[in-house]
């Protein structure tokens, strides 16, 4: 203990040696200031989110639009996963308070329990972050790419989105095998080709009279994307480059490419940042099981690993309020 | 450890007001009122601006009561809060009102 902890010296000496500056122990002292740190880096983020946003605010995919689905259950319900995925990591906090609690009262058994619940927490929530993820990069409904670049999505009658799937018919009249190395094309890379062909989503937009088009544009008085008129939209629409289906960095079906480089970019910061506590969390459990910290005297480890743990929660607070409130 | 009372009432009762100030934000953002989310005030809508202060009170309850900044040396506790929060703000003030400039440049370039 004498090594890992300095003692406030006996005598009123302040100069005197044994002191902790500011009552804080270094490890701790070191934790907050790298925690400044980090908070920085991820402001920096936020801020460039920010800037981008504002540069194209006629134009961001809103995001009720986009995160709407909840696993296990069908239809469209905007907020409520990312609500249980914010309740999830406020509750991981609160037993990992608990557990530094229970350090402070030298309750072996009780920090045990405590930062097992805390991992567990953790786990649920990197989880639910690859589903996002997943549901993010695979889409819903589909789009089609104009050769001036803007995201064209279908609606129905009422305005609501449709996939393409659902209005698409016939045969996409191209067909041809994906380039891959398993059909012996070494040295040639393309795109995935998508579900449906340029040819086929056209063809059958104008068969159809009751679909419209909806473009990235935002109606501001409304707050929701502009319908083209059918002359306008199909004029939009022989424009079209490329059918996209779901996300990846180049490309998305929700609008500006640059949103879902954020969304990944941002979310997936973080998500490492669960990754590495969870991990730092483990290293720290199994050290409680052992008793490292008992015969050290003192939780201060836990405290440590706590302010990490509650700072990744305070991340996600802004992260949340940023990507799918504001 | 000098303070061995125990916290547990407490850690729990900023949970509760945690998860209400949740419970509000996503309430408000699956109903968007109209009156709230339609107008405008300061730059942005109303309900922007309650978005932003709920979560800056909950950032406030992380930092207060779970990662126990209440409990440190004043001097501490501003060395970090302080520095953090003005180079925040500096860097968000700057980039934003920057975006609005490349808004007002770009966008009437584009061809809707």
């Amino acid at each position: 203990m004498d090594t890992t902890v300095a003692k406030p010296s006996t005598d009123n000496k302040t100069w005197g040696g044994g002191n902790r500056p500011l009552n804080t122990s270094y490890g701790k002292m070191m934790m907050w200031f790298f925690i400044v740190s980090d908070a920085l880096t991820f402001s920096a983020f936020l801020a460039a989110y920010g800037l981008t946003r504002f540069k194209f605010i006629d134009s961001w995919p809103i995001a009720d639009e986009v995160f709407t689905h909840v696993p296990f259950f069908h239809g469209e319900f905007p907020m409520i996963y990312v609500a249980f995925m914010t309740f999830v990591l406020i509750a991981s906090s609160v037993t990992m308070v608990l557990a530094v609690d229970a350090g402070h009262h030298m309750n072996k058994k009780k920090v045990t329990v405590y930062m097992l619940l805390t991992i567990i927490g953790g786990i649920i929530f990197v989880g639910s972050q690859a589903w996002e993820w997943n549901t993010f990069i695979n889409g819903t409904y589909g789009a089609v790419k104009t050769t001036d670049g803007k995201i064209l999505q279908f609606v129905d009658a009422k305005g609501k989105q449709i996939a393409l799937a659902d209005f698409v018919v016939g045969d996409r009249g191209d067909v041809r095998e994906q380039h891959t190395k398993k059909n012996g094309l070494w040295f040639e890379e393309e795109a995935t080709i998508a579900q449906y062909s340029i040819a086929q989503v056209i063809s059958s937009f104008e068969a159809n009279p009751n679909i419209q088009i909806r473009t990235e544009l935002i109606d501001l008085d409304k707050k929701q994307k502009t319908i083209l008129s059918r002359e306008k939209a199909l004029a939009e629409l022989s424009k079209t480059r490329l059918v996209v289906e779901g996300a990846n960095l180049e490309v998305n079906e929700y609008g500006n490419t640059i949103f879902a480089d954020f969304f990944f970019f941002i979310t997936g910061f973080h998500g490492f940042h669960v990754f590495s506590g969870i991990i730092l969390n483990i290293i720290v459990f199994f050290n409680v099981i052992v008793g490292t910290y008992e015969k050290r005297g003192h939780y201060e480890m836990v405290e440590k690993v706590g302010l990490y743990w509650h700072f990744v929660d305070l991340v996600w607070v802004f992260v949340f309020t940023f990507f799918y409130l504001v | 450890m000098a303070h061995a009372q125990s916290h547990t009432k407490r850690i729990w009762n900023v949970f509760w007001i945690l998860s209400a100030i949740t419970i509000v934000e996503v309430i408000l953002g699956i109903y968007k009122p109209d009156v709230l989310h339609l107008t405008s005030f300061l730059g942005t809508s109303p309900l922007n601006w309650i978005f932003i202060i709920l979560t800056l009170a909950k950032a406030y309850g992380i930092t207060w009561s779970f990662m126990h900044m209440e409990g440190e040396k004043t001097w501490f506790r501003r060395a970090v809060v302080w520095t953090a929060v003005f180079l925040i703000i500096y860097l968000v003030t700057l980039l934003l009102i920057e975006g609005d400039y490349l808004y007002s440049t770009l966008a009437p370039l584009v061809r809707w």
